[in-house]
């Protein structure tokens, strides 16, 4: 299945990929906003209600997901108004410039560099500082491909081991080009070994053989 | 009806509503097209027939999807490469010899090859046969390729 299936990729820059999976999945993740004036019955919906058709009243501070603040949102901020999340803001900036080795950034939010893209959307005093701490993050990816190489350089077989503490603390678009890195890698020594003309079974055959499925009916 | 009695305040209401209604189109949308991407791949790892238990699983509309799939991809094959078209379906990775040796992963019966003569695909056998013959069982779990 993975070598002709091919899935939607996400977006890059301000723009989602309407239907790439993984931007499904990042629009998902929440930011923290507060109601501009009072919406009447959305209170359920919002986290905030008992049970009744209770209205948020204006002022409160909400959790939304991305979808739902960029479909609220609008320059005047007449419904809901939206700030970026602490991680994207000037105090971790200086952590990530000091050692970015530090940074769990998988639990800072699984797509960090997507979801920084898109708040960008909304404009904000602060995009400058945003896009520069989302640049900053390059420096973290820098130095997991630097860590990445030493592994593979030093021992053939036991780098599937070791990567898998390393690959935990990466964000999705981080472990994406570590995946492809890889393969490249996977490949090369494949070849090396002269196994690049071995016709393999195709990687579906091999799941199916592993999953029971429900009775067939003729 | 509340949109029609004028109050205004009930468009976030509706707003709101718009929105997950929207949401829950992508979600549905993205679905049945990663499916899809699925089943075309279908066609070029495993072949143009596809097993019971895959079939099972597609909506109708997704099995006339993959015929119609077949169809266009093997109109297009015949259309390059000469009188005879070209498979593109075959020979993936670069073809290194015309025969191969394979080994039987399971009991497949019967097996005619170019020649006329019949072999027994029976679990475990080795057998040396034309690369061309063998490579869609390969692909789909039947024979392994070894290498010598």
């Amino acid at each position: 299945m993975s070598e002709a299936y091919f899935p939607v990729g996400p977006g890059l820059g301000l723009e989602e990929n309407f239907l790439s999976l993984d931007d499904i999945l990042m629009s998902q993740e929440k930011l923290p906003g507060r109601a501009e004036s009072a919406l009447p019955r959305l209170a359920l919906a919002l986290g905030k209600g008992g049970g009744g058709a209770e209205s948020v009243p204006e002022g409160s501070k909400l959790e939304i997901p991305l979808w739902l603040a960029k479909g609220l949102h609008d320059s005047k901020r007449r419904i809901i108004s939206v700030e970026p999340p602490k991680i994207y803001k000037e105090a971790w900036r200086t952590v990530f410039s000091a050692d970015a080795n530090v940074v769990d950034l998988h639990k800072m939010g699984p797509y960090y560099y997507g979801f920084g893209s898109q708040l960008l959307n909304f404009d904000n005093p602060e995009n400058p500082e945003i896009a520069q701490t989302v640049s900053n993050c390059v420096y973290h990816l820098q130095t997991f491909i630097s860590r990445f190489r030493r592994i593979m350089d030093s021992s053939q077989n036991a780098y599937n081991e070791d990567t898998s503490a390393l690959v935990a603390r990466l964000d999705e678009l981080e472990r994406a080009l570590f995946q492809v890195g890889q393969k490249g890698l996977n490949d090369f020594q494949c070849w090396e070994k002269g196994q690049a003309s071995q016709i393999t079974a195709s990687s579906l055959v091999q799941n199916y053989g592993k999953r029971k499925f429900a009775e067939v009916d003729g | 009806s509340e949109a029609k009695s004028g109050r205004t305040d009930l468009i976030f209401l509706i707003r709101f509503r718009h929105c997950c209604l929207l949401r829950n189109q992508r979600c549905l949308l993205a679905y049945l097209y990663d499916r899809l991407l699925r089943i075309r791949a279908l066609r070029w790892e495993y072949g143009s027939v596809l097993p019971n238990t895959i079939q099972f699983h597609m909506s109708a509309e997704e099995v006339e999807w993959f015929n119609r799939y077949k169809k266009s991809l093997a109109t297009y094959m015949r259309s390059v490469g000469g009188e005879e078209g070209l498979d593109l379906t075959q020979d993936i990775k670069p073809p290194k010899s015309l025969y191969i040796e394979v080994r039987c992963l399971k009991d497949h019966g019967e097996f005619e090859i170019d020649d006329g003569t019949t072999i027994l695909l029976k679990k475990n056998s080795q057998h040396f046969l034309p690369r061309w013959k063998c490579e869609q069982l390969i692909r789909q779990g039947v024979l392994e390729h070894i290498l010598s």
